[in-house]
């Protein structure tokens, strides 16, 4: 936790010789404790106190970040134990576990599926973050050259796993300077385990059963000098991930314990009896508190909902994603195209431009300024109404787009059609279906017919 | 060995216990928790949340083909045989809608909600949870009917919202009933609902919570949190959010596009049987770690699933 001013000016020289910038040293101290700057601005700070206010500087969950370039990830640094808080900052990273006992064909299907997978929802695009790989085999050899293989069909942070230091050695050697995590220290091999990973710069894994056992090797690792730690306290299952990492996060935030301020690596699929069971414990672990989750199996019709759950649990709640209000070409839109009315609202946009993309029928959408809310949940606030439909289509002259007069609406608001109608004269209204996925069927049936009329 | 000691939370406040079915029949009772959900080393968790199957009472017109896949044989065959089925594929409950009693889906009325219920009672004898076509004037007319008709059985009857809750509250008063209250993802409107209720002298605890779903990438980050602060609200001590709360992920998971569409969707979605399963999972088991006590479920596989995922988190020998 961040120390007050009155305790950081207590570690400054007391000489007030104004070389930082500020006019005595509480004033440095007070701006200090806001994190508004950095400590080096002081030339004249001594060792001891340096590492005091490095130490205090550490969030009650550390920040650890696995692997370099593009798509390495951090994990940790969160400050709060439900969302609604404030938000939860650093999204859990999903990995998919490989072992020296698959065939090297299977492991370069595997690698190769989950490195390219990515999928889109409401403009952003969701990915898996890791490969781990698993020395099932006890053989520094066939480690190395799995690892090497799997390194070279991704750039993917890689999680390597085995007890064995010798087979880590081995394996960490392919993939020199790449971060990968190191999984895991324990009792036994701590000692060695945190030698690589002081020697490599990579994060490491402290492995133990229980809370106790953890924070003693955890206290070990630390002694070594290796601070970019994750844990597993042996938890498995629904039950026992729930309540110990919960105590976990609650001993890190509460009570401000060091040894355990780390994120947590969870296996979901030891001792599920299915893939289908291993993606829902997933789903838990990605709401209650795991900072990696290492999967056993990879399906993309269970990738595509956790990775949606992670992008709804790590929204910030202050804040809907929004998209600017205005009007929207989809595939090429010309003068005899529909246009269709909707909010701002991500979500919304999202769905109905999709739908409408899928229709292969060019449409003009406008979207409203609702302030980030769906249809019917602004339409109730009464954000989304005749008034405000009327400006956004006068504003954006979409009148000088399209040479005929109707406007689509949502389903949900149907009873905006006569207000529209009011304020925009010459203007009809048609009421498109509820559902998203019936815009495709209404463009082409409905308003084809509708248009023909009209140049009838 | 560092001592690590796990500070543990007393709250105040417990969530009420409410009594489903009873009578000659099976009966279910949900609530009395004393700590946030599962965490068993803070307080008491007496029951498990339970899961009720929806039932319809005419065939349902759009739902996905993954359900039509494993009801459409019952759908067919009738609601008894539907409700059988329910019970067989792990329902604690049954949820049935009356929806024929909607304008569009053939405007019944009274008469027979009151025989599509009498048709469940007597096929399965577990608890009942009916629910109106969602049109407030209809819900009021084929629940009070229902309520009347089988007073004492001890049904929770719904939806229960600002615009109708004097009727239904009043009818559910008479005849020893239970209401489901519901409000618009908002923790001062579902506190503000429950005043309501208990001013007209409702009884606690025969009033169950829906604070809405909102279905997994459709509203459930709000949905989420707004059940998170009911609950943290309820163990604080404040009696008017300690309801229980009921949720319907099968009826919002299955809604979208995601649970229902098997073509002409990106290749990364993935089959379509097993996403849209696993959409209804995500959803209720976001719910149950939101405090959910009662989950209105769909596919029978879902709920299998659900089921040993509370079975698990009920356990306290890990
Ligand atoms: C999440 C949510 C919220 C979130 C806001 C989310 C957001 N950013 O909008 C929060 C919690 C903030 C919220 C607040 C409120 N909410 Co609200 N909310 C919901 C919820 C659960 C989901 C809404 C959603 O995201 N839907 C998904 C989006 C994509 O749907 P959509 O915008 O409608 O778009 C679809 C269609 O309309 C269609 N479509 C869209 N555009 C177009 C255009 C054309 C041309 C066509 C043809 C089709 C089309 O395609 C889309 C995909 O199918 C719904 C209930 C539910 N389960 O659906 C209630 C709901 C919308 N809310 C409701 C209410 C009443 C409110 C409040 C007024 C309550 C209050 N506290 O006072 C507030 C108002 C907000 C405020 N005062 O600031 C009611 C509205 C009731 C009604 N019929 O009027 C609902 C229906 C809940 C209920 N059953 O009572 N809400
Ligand atoms: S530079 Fe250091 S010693 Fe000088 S005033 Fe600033 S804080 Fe004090």
């Amino acid at each position: 936790m961040a120390l007050s001013g009155i305790a950081i000016y207590k570690l400054l020289p007391k000489t007030n010789c104004k070389d930082c910038g500020f006019p005595t040293c509480l004033a440095f101290a007070m701006k200090l404790s806001q994190q508004g700057i950095k400590l080096s601005a002081c030339p004249h700070v001594s060792e001891e106190s340096k590492q005091a206010l490095d130490a205090s500087a550490r969030p009650p969950i550390q920040l650890v970040t696995v692997g370099t370039g593009e798509r390495a990830f951090s994990v940790g640094n969160e400050v709060v134990m439900f969302r609604h808080e404030k938000t939860f900052y650093n999204p859990t990273a999903l990995a998919v576990r490989v072992k020296t006992s698959q065939s090297r064909e299977a492991i370069a299907a595997t690698v190769a599926a989950v490195d390219a997978y990515s999928v889109e929802r409401v403009g952003i695009h969701m990915r898996l973050n890791a490969i781990a790989i698993d020395d099932a085999k006890g053989d520094p050899a066939a480690f190395a050259s799995c690892v090497e293989q799997v390194s070279s069909i991704t750039k993917m942070p890689l999680i390597l796993i085995s007890k064995d230091p010798r087979v880590m050695e081995a394996g960490l050697s392919k993939v020199a300077g790449r971060r990968s995590l190191i999984y895991a220290a324990n009792s036994e091999n701590v000692a060695q385990m945190a030698a690589l990973a002081a020697k490599h710069g990579s994060p490491l894994a402290v492995q133990g059963d229980g809370l106790s056992q953890v924070a003693e090797v955890v206290e070990q690792a630390n002694k070594a000098g290796v601070e970019e730690l994750v844990l597993d306290p042996g938890a498995r299952g629904f039950g026992n991930t729930l309540n110990t990492f919960t105590q976990i996060r609650r001993l890190a935030l509460k009570s401000k314990e060091r040894l355990v301020g780390y994120p947590v690596i969870a296996f979901p699929g030891e001792g599920s009896i299915s893939p289908e069971e291993e993606a829902l414990l997933a789903s838990q672990l990605v709401i209650k508190y795991a900072g990696i989750v290492v999967l056993d199996h990879f399906a993309p019709h269970h990738a595509y909902p956790m990775l949606t759950l992670r992008q709804n649990i790590y929204t910030d709640p202050q804040k809907p994603i929004q998209v600017e209000p205005g009007v929207y070409p989809i595939r090429d839109p010309g003068r005899d195209s529909p246009v269709l009315v909707t909010t701002n609202f991500s979500l919304t946009y999202f769905s109905v431009a999709g739908e409408v993309d899928g229709s292969g029928m060019p449409a003009w959408l406008v979207i409203c300024d609702t302030d980030g809310l769906s249809v019917l949940t602004s339409w109730a606030a009464g954000k989304f109404d005749g008034a405000k439909i009327a400006k956004t289509v006068t504003t954006h002259e979409v009148g000088s787009r399209v040479d005929h007069r109707f406007l689509l609406i949502p389903g949900h608001v149907a009873v905006l059609s006569g207000e529209i109608e009011e304020e925009l004269p010459g203007w009809s209204v048609l009421v498109g279906p509820r559902e998203g996925i019936d815009i495709p069927g209404y463009l082409k049936n409905v308003w084809t017919a509708r248009l023909q009329g009209a140049k009838k | 060995m560092p001592a690590i000691l796990v500070p543990t939370e007393k709250w105040a406040g417990k969530v009420r216990e409410v009594t489903l079915g009873g009578d000659s029949r099976k009966k279910v009772v949900v609530g009395g928790e004393t700590t946030l959900p599962f965490l068993h080393f803070d307080g008491v968790i007496p029951h498990a949340p339970a899961i009720a199957i929806d039932v319809e009472d005419v065939a349902p017109q759009n739902w996905s083909p993954v359900l039509g896949a494993v009801w459409g044989d019952v759908m067919r065959e009738g609601l008894a045989a539907w409700a059988r089925k329910a019970v067989e594929a792990g329902a604690d409950m049954v949820a049935l809608t009356l929806r024929s009693a909607d304008p569009d889906m053939g405007n019944t009325g009274p008469a027979e909600a009151v025989e599509a219920v009498k048709k469940v009672l007597a096929a399965v004898d577990v608890p009942l949870i009916v629910y109106g076509p969602g049109i407030a004037a209809k819900d009021n007319e084929v629940l009070v009917a229902v309520s009347d008709a089988f007073a004492g059985k001890r049904l929770a009857l719904g939806l229960c919202e600002d615009k109708n809750y004097r009727t239904i509250v009043a009818t559910c008063m008479a005849n020893g009933h239970i209401v489901i209250a519901n409000s618009p993802i908002d923790i001062n409107l579902a506190k503000q609902l429950n005043i309501l209720i208990t001013d007209m002298d409702m009884p606690g605890d025969r009033i169950l919570m829906d604070p809405t779903t909102g279905a997994l990438g459709y509203g459930l980050e709000y949905t989420y949190s707004v059940m998170e602060r009911l609950r943290v609200a309820a163990l604080l001590g404040d009696s008017m959010t300690a309801m229980p709360m009921i949720l319907n992920p099968g009826r919002e998971g299955w809604r979208f596009k995601e649970a229902k569409t098997r073509d002409g969707v990106p290749t990364q979605w993935g089959d379509l049987e097993g996403r849209g399963i696993a959409w209804e999972t995500t959803t209720a088991i976001a719910q149950l770690q939101a405090g959910a006590d009662i989950l209105v479920m769909r596919h029978p596989k879902a709920v299998g699933l659900v089921k040993r995922a509370i079975a698990s988190l009920m356990a306290t020998n890990y």
